[in-house]
């Protein structure tokens, strides 16, 4: 199937009035859980998967989808209100952002974020939609050694990215990896790391761990810091939500920059809309004529960035739909989640789920003109949300908690595992453990086991094959050369000031 | 000096964590490496044991080497208390679950958060306790038939 019927079919799925409604519910509760400070997309898609157990697999990869770039857009809206960002990609819209709402343009910040945030998730799944049909053709080539080769590249870029010392998250990553061992042995049935618990035979589940590291990590986290927040009026009204019209033309080349940015870093697993929104930032800052007055509030500084965060999306899918490989937290969850529904994401995926893959990217189109139109009439509603006192949304996020893990199986030995890699999440975050590499370790540990175990039987145990075939030894070459870089004493000032985002 | 190095985050996470490696390796080494039909279970663990214990050490090492205490390393434990007993209190929920079921569990759990975490009045905790664990009742196993914990009572 071409670029052209395949989307033409999933313009037909998406369109279904079933799937409208859950491209809408996911584009409604992503933005919610954007304004939210705290509570980030991989725990609220962990929390609903449970949810989506009983539903069909293409409305149920729309509204997760929904979730995952909806969460994006309302990151900006704290982040421009409050000076505090609902997500980590929207750190840098702080800058410019609070800059302008504090000189009384906080309507028109919001707007630019809300069409930056349209025209760049637009060019992303376009992009997406181009990519993605040649990348796959590609991806059909691969073997074992392939396969393991670029398991170990997009491991490599995602401890190189989640955090800031490499050697935390590397040991985050191989963490996971053995969590993932738990249970009985792929080819030969042996039990590993049970404990003497049977019920750890069948492995650990995913959901557990997810919602244990990312929900109740996070509000534990949360838990520690009590404060008020002092909210900057929102104004009412769509006309007062409009940037005038300097200001448009002061962001075009923004939402460009911003577009193209985002995707191409969205692409790289591990690198996120964090990075692609302090990148797009810094090239806008560069190019400008007036770099001088960025941090005083221009609106081409919320543009860049809340563009490149968006457009992540679109390049994120990329590895996630054509090679099987996700690129950070939400994704990995996204492909559990596929996995779930009996759906194996990767070069035969466009093939073998046509409703699936070109449903979702035409969702996407559609998601985008939802949420511009949910973002600029209802952002005051949206904001009000942050008045929501923590002491029942807490605990509510607990008690969904319970539910998730418990649905999974329905053992009480599934919650006391939540409890364990809650804490374990809480504790990695104060230790400066980055939970991303964790995630995708485990996401990926069965897969990369099952792949270097097959090359090494190809080869009859001779662990040169990873090198002496083309792409696996460039695809190593590059994992080893990432994984030097940080001794690069600039390079790694970048890395850490990118990740800091400031 | 050496104390504050002994009480250094990662001084302390390095070394559970090379713990754990040697821990893996140990249980790895039990199984076969190598099998006639190509690599074992024990392979893969004993690869990845072998870099978490090196890379634990490592992280030992050169804060032993750099010399840094906690207190230059800036992790501000002041609200771990109230974190950790948030946790304690999930953890008493989930133990409570075989016992009283979800809905008294989660009620319970609820309001304690609410008296001791968040420092509310009993009264606010008691309408929060009461309005959330209505609101989940009515969610998940009456409007979507999800199964929860049942206690001895007869509810859930």
């Amino acid at each position: 199937m071409d670029v052209v019927n395949g989307l033409m079919h999933g313009f037909a799925v998406a369109l279904q009035p079933s799937n409208l409604l859950w491209c809408f519910v996911g584009c409604f509760l992503g933005t919610i859980i954007g304004v939210l400070p705290g509570l980030g997309p991989a725990a609220t898609i962990a929390l609903l998967l449970p949810v989506t157990f009983h539903m069909e697999p293409t409305g149920a990869i729309i509204m997760l989808a929904g979730i995952y770039y909806g969460a994006k857009y309302g990151g900006s809206t704290t982040s421009i209100l409050l000076n505090m960002p609902g997500e980590s990609s929207s750190v840098v819209t702080c800058i410019d952002g609070y800059q302008m709402a504090r000189r009384g343009r906080a309507g028109a910040a919001l707007g630019i974020a809300a069409i930056s945030s349209f025209v760049a998730g637009t060019i992303g799944v376009i992009l997406l939609s181009v990519v993605a049909p040649p990348v796959a053709a590609f991806a059909l080539s691969f073997s074992s050694p392939e396969y393991f080769a670029l398991m170990c590249f997009g491991l490599a870029l995602v401890a190189l990215l989640g955090g800031d010392s490499i050697i935390k998250a590397l040991l985050a990553l191989l963490v996971g990896l053995w969590l993932a061992s738990v249970g009985v042995d792929l080819f030969t049935a042996q039990a590993r790391f049970i404990f003497g618990q049977s019920k750890l035979l069948g492995g650990l589940d995913f959901l557990v761990i997810a919602i244990g590291i990312f929900a109740i990590g996070e509000i534990l986290s949360n838990v520690e810091k009590r404060g008020a927040v002092n909210m900057l009026p929102v104004p009412r009204g769509i006309r007062n939500l409009l940037p005038n019209w300097e200001e448009l033309r002061a962001c075009r080349f923004a939402m460009v920059n911003g577009s193209l940015t985002g995707f191409i870093i969205g692409v790289l697993p591990g690198a996120g809309s964090t990075i692609a929104s302090f990148v797009s930032y810094g090239v806008e800052k560069a190019v400008s004529r007036r770099p001088e007055k960025f941090g005083t509030g221009v609106p081409e500084g919320v543009a860049a960035p809340e563009a490149a965060n968006n457009a992540d999306t679109g390049g994120a899918l990329v590895p996630l739909l054509t090679l099987g490989i996700p690129g950070g937290s939400s994704t990995a969850i996204m492909l559990s989640a596929l996995i779930l529904w009996g759906i194996r994401p990767g070069p035969l995926m466009m093939d073998e789920a046509p409703d699936v893959f070109w449903g979702l990217v035409a969702s996407m189109y559609i998601g985008n003109a939802v949420l511009l139109l949910l973002n600029l009439p209802l952002v005051p509603l949206f904001a009000q949300i942050l008045r929501l006192p923590s002491y029942i949304l807490h605990p509510a996020i607990l008690g969904l908690s319970i539910i998730g893990a418990y649905s999974v199986s329905s053992h009480l030995f599934d919650v006391g595992l939540l409890a364990g890699f809650g804490l374990l999440g809480y504790l990695m975050g104060k230790l400066g453990y980055p939970s991303a590499p964790l995630i995708l370790g485990f996401v990926l540990g069965d897969a990369m086991e099952r792949a270097l175990r097959q090359s090494l039987m190809m080869s009859q145990g001779d662990l040169s094959i990873l090198v002496s075939r083309p792409i696996s030894a460039v695809l190593l070459a590059c994992a080893v050369l990432i994984l030097l870089s940080p001794l690069l004493g600039r390079f790694n000032q970048w890395r850490t000031r990118a990740l800091h985002g400031s | 000096m050496l104390s504050r190095i002994v009480k250094d985050a990662d001084v302390l996470s390095g070394s559970v964590l090379a713990a754990l490696g040697v821990y893996i390796i140990m249980e790895a080494s039990q199984w076969e490496a190598y099998t006639a039909g190509g690599p074992g279970p024990g392979f893969f663990p004993i690869w990845y044991g072998l870099a978490i214990v090196g890379l634990s050490l490592g992280l030992v090492v050169s804060k032993i080497v750099n010399g840094k205490g906690e207190e230059e390393g800036g992790i501000d434990w002041s609200g771990a208390p109230r974190a950790l007993g948030a946790w304690a209190m999930f953890a008493a929920a989930g133990a409570l679950l075989q016992p009283l079921g979800f809905v008294l569990s989660f009620a319970l759990l609820t309001f304690f958060m609410v008296v001791v975490v968040f420092r509310q009045s009993v009264l606010t905790a008691l309408l929060t306790a009461l309005g959330c664990t209505a609101g989940f009742y009515l969610v998940f196993p009456v409007a979507l038939g999800v199964d929860l914990p049942a206690s001895p009572f007869g509810v859930f």
